[in-house]
């Protein structure tokens, strides 16, 4: 098969699928379809999930030195299936005050929303499971229903330990979506379109002879937003260095404490499936979506770039959680309010500068602005604290 | 049938209604404000449907109100609840019958 | 615009907001009106104005919602309920629908069916915005600042 055709391999698969329901009445046609693209996504996502969870274990070991699992299969590959027995035969309790209908809503109203976010990001040539115009704002829309969710757990769980976790997990949230949105900004003003297909449409294409790709990442104001726009997705993911809405030491587990069995584990794939649409806005946005990084390597099929920039910055989610501490949570506010925000601020005025003064100068201003900025910043919130030269004792 | 203007309207109409009942007959500050915000989408639910409904191609004078009206009914449920919060702070309910220190 | 659609949407939608204007716990009646939201949503879906659909959802869905949600659990009375109902307030609603009722099937050119448009797009909605819309959006920016400003200070504790 030529790479034309390994390519869209997938688009084929549907197409010779919906073939088998031709002369059916139009809407039957949109529901078949519709339901191939979703079925198509879960099966994927699911697999990846498992494969992730184990994964992560295994990375944050050999980070700790130690192995992670191995028992399970080879190379404790099969973990996620024992995983999975061991959260579907525990018993499922719910407290006796608390808000049943609540309790048993609020996680499927969580995994229910990651899901809705996954369906707007392009996974190939042609393969966007939905493209709509505001293909972006349906991302962030559905996004902030989120924390719809977590209040949910948290009140319907009648603890107060919940309802802490519950409120301090919202704050962090609404904080931090605003550095999430303004940080995309730039990029829509460039592209000039909300639709996530005209977004990777424009980073087509390569300078410099075929070496450099056309990405964002490597402007000078994309870099920067790029950078923003993963502390902000590891924030609204609540993972580490910002998990403190589920940190066993600080608040048992937050608005999870009340939790268990599979309830818990829908809990779980719910932060992985919001990270997972984190990155894959992040690819699509930032890294040129399912565009090969230099000319020659074009022949390999689209969605294996997509899902290999997907890995890449999964590792990178899973490398930050094993090497950075926890923050504190007024140190996490004050992060997003006084430096996060401004520098957004920041980079859809470089994105500006760089837009209309075109050639070297432009990317020179825009680097400078944001430079500017970033050390001004700074300088501004150092607290100036003197600490101790650091002592080290080592086992002799 | 298909779906007509009048059926879009008895629609919004209804949940305006619904949303006067809901501000006239509770007691409580937060159920108001849930039923005025309920009665601004009405509105702009309205606005909309009458610049779907009518003669095309228009300006999308209906889509860029309901926008605004959007905006504003935020500015103003945050401005509201920041209300009700200031006065349980004050007098330890949120009852409005309570509330009646300026009467007579 | 198919009928089924429209009907499954607009009883989601009242149901929603009549469980929201008349359950008795305050919580549940929050999470109602979300779900009258979202019906209210995916009604502009159905009338083709997806923009402003998505602004319904993330404004209303995500912020005022959880605004409504917070202030009841920083107002936690000590009963739960948000108390009884008011039988003047039932009849003034039934007469204001009734009226709004004749009126609207008493007009027969509002019996009309949708023309086809073009799909309206987010760069339409955007110039628009920019050019005859360009003063209104300042002063919907200078509203919400003045509310953000004015909320904080409502709500801000009395230094002692």
């Amino acid at each position: 098969m030529t790479g034309e055709r390994v390519d869209q391999i997938f688009v084929v698969a549907k197409h010779w699928l919906l073939s088998l329901l031709a002369g059916s009445p139009d809407w039957v046609l949109q529901i078949a379809s519709s339901l191939l693209n979703i079925a198509a996504v879960l099966g994927a996502f699911m697999m990846l999930f498992a494969l992730i969870s184990v994964l992560e274990r295994k990375i944050l070991g050999r980070i700790q030195n130690r192995y992670g699992p191995n028992r399970v299969g080879p190379f404790g590959l099969l973990q996620p299936l024992a995983d999975g027995i061991k959260l579907l035969i525990k018993e499922d309790i719910v407290p006796a005050r608390a808000d049943k209908i609540l309790h048993f809503l609020a996680p499927i109203l969580m995994a229910a929303t990651a899901i809705l976010a996954l369906g707007v990001i392009p996974y190939g040539r042609n393969m966007t499971p939905f493209s709509i115009d505001g293909g972006i704002l349906f991302f962030f829309a559905v996004g902030s229903t989120t924390e719809l969710g977590v209040f949910m757990a948290g009140w319907g769980s009648n603890n107060k330990f919940s309802m802490l976790g519950a409120m301090r997990a919202i704050a962090q949230m609404v904080s931090y979506e605003l550095p999430l949105l303004i940080t995309v900004l730039p990029v829509i003003m460039i592209v000039g379109s909300l639709s996530a297909d005209a977004i990777v449409a424009a980073q087509d294409g390569y300078a410099l002879a075929g070496i450099v790709p056309r990405w964002f990442v490597f402007k000078p104001w994309g870099a920067a937003a790029f950078i923003l726009f993963f502390v902000s997705g590891l924030v609204e993911s609540n993972r580490t260095p910002f998990d403190v809405p589920e940190g066993e030491s600080e608040i048992v587990a937050g608005h999870m404490t009340e939790y268990s069995g599979f309830k818990y584990a829908t809990f779980f794939l719910a932060e992985y499936f919001g990270m997972f649409a984190i990155s894959g806005l992040a690819v699509t946005l930032f890294l040129g979506g399912w565009h090969a990084p230099i000319q020659a390597l074009e022949f390999i099929p689209s969605y294996l770039w997509f899902f290999a920039k997907l890995a890449l910055l999964l590792f990178v989610f899973i490398w930050i959680r094993g090497t950075l501490p926890r923050m504190r949570v007024d140190h996490v506010m004050r992060f997003a309010w006084t430096f996060m925000l401004p520098m957004a601020f920041t980079c859809i005025l470089a994105a500006a500068v760089w837009h209309y003064q075109r050639g070297v100068a432009g990317w020179f201003y825009s680097f400078g602005v944001v430079g500017i900025v970033y050390l001004g910043l700074s300088r501004l919130l150092d607290t100036k604290k003197k600490f101790a030269p650091r002592t080290y004792r080592f086992a002799e | 049938m298909t779906p007509t203007l009048q059926f879009c309207l008895i629609i919004s109409a209804a949940l305006f209604s619904i949303g006067l009942l809901a501000a006239l007959s509770r007691r409580h500050a937060i159920f108001i404000l849930i039923g005025i915000e309920m009665m601004l989408a009405a509105a702009n639910l309205n606005f909309v449907a009458f610049w779907r409904f009518g003669p095309q191609p228009q300006p999308p004078t209906g889509v860029m109100v309901a926008i605004f009206s959007i905006a504003i009914a935020a500015a103003e449920a945050a401005v509201g609840l920041a209300l009700v919060i200031a006065v349980y702070r004050h007098y330890r309910t949120t009852n409005v019958t309570k509330l009646d220190q300026l009467k007579g | 615009m198919s009928t089924a659609a429209f009907i499954v949407i607009a009883v989601l939608t009242l149901a929603g907001a009549l469980a929201a204007a008349s359950l008795l716990k305050l919580i549940h009646a929050a999470l109602c009106l979300v779900l009258a939201f979202l019906g209210v949503a995916a009604f502009y879906f159905l009338l083709g104005a997806e923009f402003v659909g998505l602004v319904q959802v993330f404004v209303y869905v995500g912020a005022v919602a959880v605004l409504i949600v917070f202030t009841i659990l920083l107002t936690r009375p000590a009963e739960e309920t948000g108390g009884g109902f008011n039988w003047a307030g039932i009849m003034t609603a039934i007469a204001v629908f009734a009226g709004l009722m004749w009126a609207i099937l008493g007009t027969p050119t509002l019996a009309v069916v949708a023309p086809q448009i073009e799909a309206l797009t987010v760069k339409r909605i955007g110039e628009a915005l920019m050019t005859d819309y360009v003063w209104p959006l300042q002063c919907v920016g200078l509203l919400l600042t003045a509310a953000l400003i004015g909320g904080l200070i409502l709500v801000m504790e009395e230094k002692r």
